[in-house]
């Protein structure tokens, strides 16, 4: 197999083949080993999954001790839960706020869709963690918001705006928002606006042609705009790190506390290796719908 | 046969199982413009692409000039391919597509200059060089994928659908100009279409194929005069097939149930269908008195007219048969004024009887 | 009327919200108190506290070259393996290789960042290399994710064009090299370009990834950034962002405008 390869195909092939099995399975594959290691005090803080002792016997220190802890402590299984409803509702959130968008960006005229394009992709260039910092200032207890809500008159004391999860959630819908509206434009702008037309002409009503016709056909960007937003969303750790309070804990945060606060190596590795688990499924979802995509195309 | 200029030998190629050539095998001579016709999927494209190097077949050989080059990959066969979507190089400009292959070849600058020039000036794209392939019209194209082409001086040219992408008054231009190139240069051409007219048109022989086979070789004067079999006579312009019987005592004799007279044949062969052509019957608007009563003719109703301007198209039903007629407006004849409905004498030749 | 009422009314209230907190950093990165929230007036001095501060400047520059270099070598990569993707048949483990070029896309970065970081630590348990965390680990973790947007982005393109152009240049008489530095590259060559920009942007903008993989000497400005603001406001991060907002709206104005020139000329 390796011989038919022309030359520069080989290349082509195996630099980046190579180069992801090293740093994106192998690294993977670790964090796997490492899942069912003893931890230990000492560096790195778990005991080697093979050993030799000094009579020289193999000894195999493997555990699923590290699992059964994370699965049997409500703690960690509640920050999971609270990750998964934070995307879900954000996700959902952006589809509701992105979708309208992205129907009238691609029915513009080219020359104002050019512009509104733009306009869309600019905060997306601009840096994730100073947006995030926008609301931290925007939410303050004497941020502008308040400021507004109380020279309007709805309230006299400030609220408190920041901390808390609705924060997370406002934080996580603005920053990803984009990342909806882009693959939805995509679909969207490709098919034919006459279908519409068409669907009016044969008598179906608004919401009908609606749901009938255009829902069905940017189908696959819904599903790639929603993986897109809740895959990420689901180990995000920056938002809730910035924007969050001690109300709800978030997956990302506690992989983040359990390797660099407590170093337990062992429990991080297999809280990662749970959340892999757990996204199996929608990451299935992503990429079948993506060569199912790329498939069409060809 | 293997002294043929391009001599293909008994191809077969299948794509996951499913066959797309079965065991072809056809020679083409020097200078000829060939067509290969066919609907869509019937193998025409895959027998070019193989001949242009793009596939390989499953078992079979190709010759080029006595040349076996099965095993030559495509940069390396002394021939040139002009594909359907033109497949101009959107990057480079009119000049540099048409370089392009004789840069490859790196040939000195100097005779690269002088051959793209001349090609320009052959194929009347001066003033274009430096335009980009998207600032020109489709027409332009397509005379750029020629050139780019022929100015690598191909033993052989294989086109695929040339003319589809133009619009038809531009086609039947272009159809001329191929034809006035082809004859020029000497250069043999192969075309692939599915358009029988243009087919009929443009080539010197032609191979009609079906479902990975060649039905039948030839000019387009056998082809449409002698078809091999029933699809071939429906598939090239319009045929009026006839069931028919031979005749117990009477040679040359056959008799159609469904018209309900007999039919003289010039041949003598046992069948059991005949082909005649629309334009070889002749119509009379039916007077009382005339009766017919020999063989080749009858009387009908006519179903339906469309006056097309040079000629006009007759729906004629005879008992239970349905066939059609066109007939030349040349004032000769008095057909103008046949219309729906009426009752017709419809006769013809027995020369114009093909048995099938 | 009706119609085209509620249509501006969405798209207004969607792009406000879009560059409402934008603009008001930037209205904030004017004011002259020290407590970000306190209006004392207009002022420029946290533009001058900004270009002072040697922390946010080295890590500035710092990120700047991992960026650049990231976004060179993931964009190599990246070409290499798109072109893989959608013109090469036959790769042993064909799944395996779609699956890894693509799972990156869609990895939640913290799993991503202490995968690596386990790595590095494995490795130099084992080998002694990486000797030490630092400029080299982290651009070696950024261009792994970036691969796999560039290569994405590739393999779309390449999808999308016609294979006939470089069948054609084959039958031209160019051999496969050949074909692919004189024809599929130039081509594809403005999806290369938007792919490096790409890579380049999600290398400056990452902070999860780099706060695993970092180590001395290679503090890079997201990680500047967020130890400024984790526990509070910081009024030179309000001017920084300023900043990156106003260089890259005069990119993309200058692209705006180019493209807008090349559409009336067609």
């Amino acid at each position: 197999m390796l011989s038919k390869l022309k030359n520069y195909k080989f290349w082509f092939v195996f630099t980046p083949y190579f180069w992801l099995v090293a740093f994106f399975f192998i690294p993977l594959a670790i964090i796997l080993k490492i899942s069912f290691s003893v931890s230990e005090w000492g560096m790195p803080p778990y005991k080697d999954i093979l050993e030799i002792n000094n009579s020289g016997d193999f000894i195999l220190n493997i555990t699923s001790g590290n699992y059964a802890f994370i699965f049997s402590d409500f703690f960690y299984l509640k920050s999971y839960l609270n990750s998964l409803s934070l995307a879900f509702t954000s996700t959902l959130i952006c589809l509701i706020i992105g979708y309208p968008i992205a129907f009238y960006v691609a029915k513009s005229k080219p020359k104002i869709r050019n512009l509104l394009l733009i306009l869309l992709i600019i905060p997306f260039w601009t840096s994730f963690l100073l947006r995030v910092y926008a609301w931290k200032v925007l939410l303050q207890g004497n941020g502008i918001l308040n400021l507004m809500l109380i020279k309007l008159g709805f309230i006299s004391e400030p609220l408190s705006l920041l901390y808390n999860h609705y924060a997370v959630i406002l934080g996580v819908v603005y920053t990803y928002l984009p990342f909806m509206i882009l693959p939805l434009y995509g679909y969207l702008v490709k098919f034919d606006l006459r279908l519409i037309d068409a669907a009016n002409d044969l008598g179906s009503r608004k919401i009908n042609t609606f749901f009938k016709v255009i829902l069905p056909l940017s189908l696959p960007g819904i599903i790639a705009g929603c993986m897109l937003v809740f895959i990420p969303v689901v180990g995000e750790f920056v938002i809730p790190e910035l924007l969050g309070g001690s109300d709800k804990l978030y997956f990302g945060k506690i992989i983040w506390d359990e390797f660099f606060v407590n170093r337990d190596w062992p429990v991080a590795s297999a809280l990662a290796m749970s959340g892999i688990l757990f996204l199996i499924v929608p990451i299935v979802i992503f990429q079948m719908s993506y060569s199912k995509y790329n498939f069409k195309n060809e | 046969m293997k002294d043929s200029f391009l001599y293909i030998e008994n191809v077969s190629k299948s794509f996951d199982d499913v066959k797309a050539l079965d065991n072809v095998s056809l020679a083409i001579n020097k200078s000829e413009l060939f067509s290969l016709l066919g609907s869509s999927g019937c193998g025409k494209s895959t027998l070019l692409r193989i001949i242009a190097g793009f596939e390989k077949p499953d078992s079979g050989k190709i010759f080029l000039d006595g040349e076996d080059i099965t095993d030559l990959p495509a940069y390396k066969r002394p021939l040139n391919i002009m594909f359907q979507s033109y497949a101009l190089f959107p990057h480079l400009n009119v000049s540099n597509n048409i370089a392009f292959g004789l840069k490859e070849d790196r040939l000195d600058k100097k005779e690269i200059e002088n051959r793209t020039s001349e090609i320009i000036n052959l194929l009347e794209l001066n003033g274009l060089e430096k335009r980009k392939i998207d600032e020109i019209s489709g027409g332009q194209q397509q005379r750029v994928a020629l050139a780019r082409c022929l100015v690598k001086k191909p033993k052989l040219l294989l086109l695929d659908e040339p003319l589809a992408a133009l619009d038809k008054k531009l086609r039947i231009q272009t159809q001329f100009e191929l034809v006035n190139l082809q004859y020029k240069l000497g250069i043999t051409f192969i075309i692939v279409t599915h358009d029988q007219e243009e087919a009929m048109s443009l080539s010197d022989r032609m191979a009609i194929m079906q479902e990975g086979s060649i039905l039948q070789i030839g000019n387009p004067v056998e082809v449409y005069e002698k078809p091999n079999n029933e699809y071939i006579a429906k598939f090239i312009g319009t045929a009026n097939i006839i069931n028919i019987q031979k005749h117990q005592t009477k040679n040359n004799f056959f008799l159609s149930s469904e018209l309900g007279i007999e039919i003289e044949s010039s041949e003598n062969k046992l069948s059991s269908k005949c082909l005649i052509r629309p334009e070889k019957i002749n119509i009379t608007k039916s007077t009382m008195d005339k009766k017919i009563n020999q063989e080749n003719s009858c009387k009908g109703i006519v179903k339906e007219v469309a006056y097309l301007g040079s000629y006009t198209k007759y729906l004629i039903q005879s008992k239970s048969y349905q066939f059609y007629v066109f007939q030349t407006n040349n004032f000769i004849s008095e057909n103008l004024n046949i219309k729906w409905d009426d009752v017709v004498d419809c006769s013809w030749n027995k020369e114009a009887i093909f048995l099938l | 009327m009706n119609k085209s009422f509620l249509k501006y009314t969405l798209l207004g209230i969607g792009f406000s919200f879009l560059y409402f907190p934008i603009f008001a950093l930037i209205i904030y990165s004017f004011n002259e108190s020290k407590r970000v929230m306190v209006w004392k007036g207009f002022s420029l001095k946290w533009y001058g506290e900004l270009f002072k501060n040697e922390q946010i400047l080295e890590s500035f520059y710092i990120s700047l070259k991992i960026a650049s270099m990231s976004a060179t070598f993931a964009t190599i990569l990246g070409v290499m393996a798109g072109y893989s993707l959608a013109r090469i048949s036959k790769i042993p483990f064909r799944p395996f290789f779609i699956f890894i070029s693509t799972a990156p896309l869609v990895m939640p970065e913290i799993i991503l960042g202490l995968s690596l970081l386990l790595f590095f630590i494995s490795s130099n348990n084992l080998f002694g290399l990486p000797s030490s965390k630092g400029q080299l680990t982290v651009l070696i973790s950024h261009m792994t994710f970036s691969v796999a947007f560039v290569a994405v982005i590739i393999q779309a393109r390449l999808f999308g064009f016609n294979k006939s152009i470089e069948e054609a240049a084959q039958d031209l008489g160019a051999v496969p090299n050949s074909v692919i530095w004189k024809v599929t590259l130039p081509v594809i060559l403005p999806s290369i370009i938007s792919g490096w920009l790409l890579a380049f942007t999600l290398s400056l903008d990452d902070l999860v990834v780099a706060s695993f993989t970092t180590g001395p000497g290679a503090n890079t400005l997201p990680i500047v950034v967020f130890s400024k603001v984790r526990l509070g406001l910081s009024p030179e991060v309000n001017a920084l962002s300023a900043v990156i907002m106003l260089v890259i709206v005069s990119i993309a104005v200058g692209y705006y405008i180019k493209i807008r020139n090349k559409s009336d000329v067609n």
